[in-house]
């Protein structure tokens, strides 16, 4: 079944005029697109009439691969998943082992985990506020934000040794305990980020050519994003004020005090905004789990090399930068898993832009496709 | 709302949903017949399971199971919604009249286990080429270019 491209299709204008539209492909490389991904966009003039996303260009085969794998060699696979927020999978993925083979984590390690989480979500709408930039022209703004971006990239350098694929949350612990001084380097790097995020805010959100820009583009309202299963930013840009930290708490979520915020009209300049203030917020939690961390161990004692749980199924999810991410496993008491599903918030989210794109320009999908985020290595797994 | 209240729920709306309810690793999992599925999908739809988390499938050798997560957001629930859909004939009904959410996912459930869904408007691979033989998360799928890792674990 190949897609069926006409390029030369007539249809007539209010006034029975001939016109031609055009089939445009953009991508599968294109840097708009923010990964490998390509758009057939019908183009009337210059305002998009259909939008198609053609994914699967960086398709691995994960969740075959998973079946493959004993549960601790997946670990590293779960870093390629969204690899502007390795953390968020790996957390995911270690919750639904933990859950399917009934392992406690140390209080010290859930600390770890949430601050590495919550270090990571900066990063990872820094990436996404810096592309919405570089999208509408704002080349500045992309510089900036990945200023911010760099001070956690180098934590997370000093914690794990690496700069993307960090494999830090295992199973019933982390890798590592922090190593010494790095909370302090934490403390120093989370204080003084709320003043550069509100510096981030005037500079790019006050200014009228990003307002221009990004107001009332890809309006999502609040019955579509619900009955099309967005999360993460994507539907609390609209106003669905869905964040599991807080409805469906996990970890040690319902020891901080934070806020979720929500847009109001649900355009592509919300979406944006809310990753800002989010990240506000993110700040705020590491600083709370700082105070309240502990010395401790980091490893859940008395685990097994070989991990061999009980047959059976678990599902376990956690807010990650793009949304609800889930993972799946099922397990038939072998020391692999028999399936691993990849609830993949970006794949559901990018669902959303064939309904964002009609009727705005060539220009205001890239808008939109940008203010959707996705990463496409948890698009296509 | 927790895992008894929501048992409660269900068992005072749809008596005939009960019996089904079960409790596996402390969520909450329905498993219907194959001609029930969209019933039932429908009747938790109108409990207020107004969000379809995720549609999978999982190839249980002698059939295949599907398996959707559903969440209330208003109650704060999540169940699973089982069903087995015969190897010989694997098609069941489409979600997508109800959530339009599974339109990617069974699309992907039908490119990876070559489950047809009945009323699916778009039902194509998505992440693999068009052209690919065969659906690679079934247990029986065969590419001489898999190389199976050695068992030295």
């Amino acid at each position: 079944m190949a897609i069926d491209i006409e390029s030369r299709t007539s249809v007539y204008d209010e006034e029975g005029r001939a016109v031609e539209e055009l089939v445009l492909n953009v991508g599968p490389s294109h840097p708009s697109t923010h990964g490998v991904c390509r758009i057939i966009a019908h183009l009337d003039g210059e305002v998009v009439t259909k939008a198609e996303p053609v994914i699967g260009y960086l398709h691995r085969g994960i969740e075959k691969m998973a079946e493959n794998r004993t549960y601790l060699q997946i670990v590293p696979l779960t870093d390629r998943l969204d690899y502007v927020g390795s953390m968020y999978a790996n957390w995911a993925y270690c919750r639904a082992v933990e859950r399917l083979a009934g392992i406690g984590v140390p209080e010290r390690a859930e600390y770890l985990r949430v601050i590495t989480c919550e270090l990571q979500r900066v990063a990872s709408h820094m990436m996404s506020i810096g592309s919405t930039g570089a999208d509408t022209g704002a080349f500045t703004m992309f510089v900036y934000a990945f200023d911010v971006r760099e001070r956690v990239i180098e934590l997370f350098e000093a914690l794990t040794g690496s700069r993307l694929t960090y494999n830090y949350v295992r199973p019933g612990g982390v890798a590592a305990d922090a190593p010494e001084g790095w909370l302090d380097d934490v403390r120093r790097v989370v204080g003084q980020m709320p003043a550069r995020l509100t510096e981030l805010d005037r500079l790019f959100f006050g200014n009228t050519i990003a307002r221009g820009r990004l107001k009332g583009i890809g309006v999502l309202d609040v019955p579509t994003a619900i009955a099309w299963g967005a999360s993460g930013p994507v539907a609390r840009g609209s106003g669905v004020g869905w964040d599991l930290r807080k409805s469906d708490t996990y970890s040690l979520y319902p020891r901080f005090d934070f806020d979720v915020p929500v847009g109001e009209r649900g355009d592509a300049y919300d979406r944006a905004r809310v990753r800002l203030w989010e990240s506000v917020e993110s700040c705020r939690i590491i600083e709370q789990a700082l105070d309240q961390i502990e010395p401790g161990h980091v490893k859940a004692p008395g685990l097994p090399r070989l991990l061999k749980p009980r047959p059976g199924d678990a599902y376990d999810h956690i807010e990650s930068a793009r949304g609800s991410l889930g993972i799946y496993l099922v397990s038939d008491g072998s020391p692999r898993p028999y399936r691993m599903k990849v609830r993949s918030p970006a794949f559901c989210n990018l669902a959303l832009l064939p309904l964002l794109a009609p009727g705005h320009t060539m220009s205001d999908l890239v808008v939109i496709l940008g203010s959707l985020d996705p990463v496409f290595g948890e698009v296509d797994r | 709302m927790n895992i008894d209240e929501l048992r409660e729920h269900l068992c005072a709306t749809y008596p005939d949903l009960c019996p089904l309810f079960s409790i596996e690793f402390g969520d909450g999992v329905l498993i219907v017949d194959r001609g029930r599925y969209w019933s039932a999908a429908k009747d938790l739809r109108d409990l207020g399971f107004d969000r379809l988390g995720m549609i999978t499938a999982v190839d249980g050798i002698d059939d295949f199971e599907i398996v959707a997560r559903l969440t209330a957001r208003e109650i704060g629930a999540h169940i699973f919604l089982k069903t087995h859909v015969p190897r010989d004939e694997p098609a069941i009904e489409t979600l997508t009249d109800l959530w339009p959410a599974a339109d990617w996912q069974e699309r992907e459930v039908y490119d990876m286990f070559g489950i047809s869904f009945r009323g699916h408007p778009d039902m194509r691979r998505i992440l693999l080429p068009d052209d690919w033989v065969g659906h690679p998360l079934r247990k029986d799928y065969r590419d001489e270019r898999i190389i199976r890792r050695p068992d030295y674990i």
